[in-house]
């Protein structure tokens, strides 16, 4: 098809690039932050930043709902799955993410009936299917996924389904990103904003960060050339003196977001005072729990949960590269101590995160660039 | 999880539970389209939507699917992954 074609041209690539390069003013350095680990992906596997010139900076942001989850709420969740009636259900990506005392993976070789499911759909079928236990469905992921969660619910409420709960960990796109703007460690000039998540919040929550903090954002599609369009729509504004929300991803995303899905949302969570977050410790109003409404079905209520906090571990600094202080090779174990076979941190489990995507693909770029240097 | 992936609407299966049978990349499963209740035009048989965990988020076009797919594949293990974990679900 010739619109995938064009999309795949590496000569529009090139002369993206070079418009980019145009528009950056000699001395200054600018740090644009990915919000999104898909977008991470992305510019790993295609080397985006190769096109890009010598001070135009791509920062990785904490846009990986595996990434952000604390060992403590692994611990949790491992409670949970030891009481004999139950079937703990989670997303495949889960399985291996570091706790405190070892992932899910570790305690469902030791005993407990842990099963990777691909959606919360499959969870509740499964409880239908096993009327003597108690499955509970471990959710994690942004506004992305949250409404998949929030369906699920209502339909288990719906038919009176009782041995169905979940464990919540649903967290949001915005407060994470103004702990960011408000952090005095680091100093963005520009988001590419999320494209998933905004098929659901649409484009006008992001309006603070341009209100509020003077700093551009443009919602971006996957494919290379669709971040290198976005790259060079801030880099317009930045040289315009420009602040504003833009849709690079228009024909996907609606400014408005998903209506209905905002509706669901709304019926079945509520606000959490505070959550913890990997790396980037607590933010205020920054996850979801269940509704009152939906209380039955809370797994924290059903069961007794530790709610310890874990440090994470001396060596690892997910939390720096979530915040994106450091890259993922400026970490003391990256591609030692910490390999996709063996994560220390969670940035390394999950492919959207930005450790496991720099080793996959970035490193050998890198590797060449300092053999050339 | 965290990839959305194109699919072609094939058949509209349980309309209480909004439950439509989706092609993905040549994998057939069922998954909720309740979220798209407030779609523009509404859906309708060999729509393109995006998938993610079992529930369609939004419409898409043709082009745009047959882009995403392409570049999905692109993605070579992360891609297989997904569909191999699609393969599991058997939602009804």
């Amino acid at each position: 098809m010739k619109y995938v074609d064009e999309f795949r041209d590496a000569e529009l690539a090139r002369a993206l690039g070079v418009q980019i390069a145009a528009l950056t003013e000699p001395g200054r350095h600018y740090k644009i932050m990915e919000v999104c680990g898909g977008h991470t992906h992305t510019i790993y596997k295609h080397g985006i930043e190769a096109h890009l010139p010598e001070n135009v900076e791509l920062v990785h942001g904490p846009g990986c709902p595996v990434c952000v989850i604390p060992m403590g709420r692994v611990d949790d969740g491992i409670a949970i799955a030891r009481n004999p009636e139950v079937i703990f259900t989670c997303f495949g990506d889960m399985m291996r993410v570091p706790g405190g005392n070892g992932s899910f993976l570790d305690a469902k070789a030791d005993g407990a009936d842990i099963r990777f499911v691909y959606s919360p759909l499959d969870a509740l079928k499964m409880a239908v299917a096993n009327p003597d236990r108690q499955v509970v469905f471990y959710a994690i992921g942004f506004e992305t996924t949250a409404p998949s969660t929030a369906l699920t619910l209502m339909r288990a409420k719906a038919e009176g389904i009782t041995n169905f709960s979940v464990m919540c960990n649903h967290v949001t796109i915005v407060p994470p990103l103004k702990a960011l703007l408000d952090s005095p460690d680091l100093r963005l000039d520009a988001f590419i904003g999320p494209g998933h998540v905004s098929t659901v919040v649409g484009a006008r929550p992001y309006e603070f960060i341009c209100e509020d903090y003077n700093t551009p954002i443009v919602v971006a599609g996957f494919e290379p050339l669709d971040l290198l369009q976005s790259i060079l729509m801030i880099m317009q504004q930045l040289n315009e003196g420009r602040a504003e929300v833009e849709n690079q991803y228009g024909r996907v995303v609606p400014f408005e977001g998903n209506l209905r899905a905002l509706e669901v949302l709304q019926e079945v969570f509520e606000l959490r005072p505070y959550f913890e977050w990997r790396g980037l410790g607590f933010i205020s109003q920054s996850a979801l729990k269940l509704s009152e409404a939906y209380a039955d079905f809370d797994a924290e209520l059903r069961y007794a949960t530790p709610g310890v906090r874990v440090a994470d571990p001396k060596a690892c600094q997910c939390g720096e590269v979530l915040k994106g202080v450091i890259k993922p090779y400026e970490c003391k174990v990256f591609g030692t101590a910490c390999t996709p076979e063996t994560p220390i941190g969670t940035c390394m489990v999950s492919s959207e995160g930005a450790c496991a995507a720099y080793y996959n693909f970035g490193r050998f770029a890198k590797s060449a660039a300092r053999a050339d240097a | 999880m965290c990839l959305a992936i194109p699919g072609q609407i094939l058949e509209f299966i349980d309309p209480v539970n909004q439950i439509a049978k989706v092609d993905v990349g040549g994998v057939r499963r069922n998954v909720n389209v309740g979220l798209l209740a407030k779609e523009e035009g509404g859906i309708h048989l060999g729509d393109w939507v995006l998938i993610h965990v079992g529930f369609a988020l939004s419409k898409v076009d043709e082009e745009e699917a047959a882009a995403t797919l392409k570049l999905l594949r692109g993605l070579g293990e992360a891609f297989e992954d997904e569909i191999e974990q699609l393969k599991t679900s058997n939602i009804t």
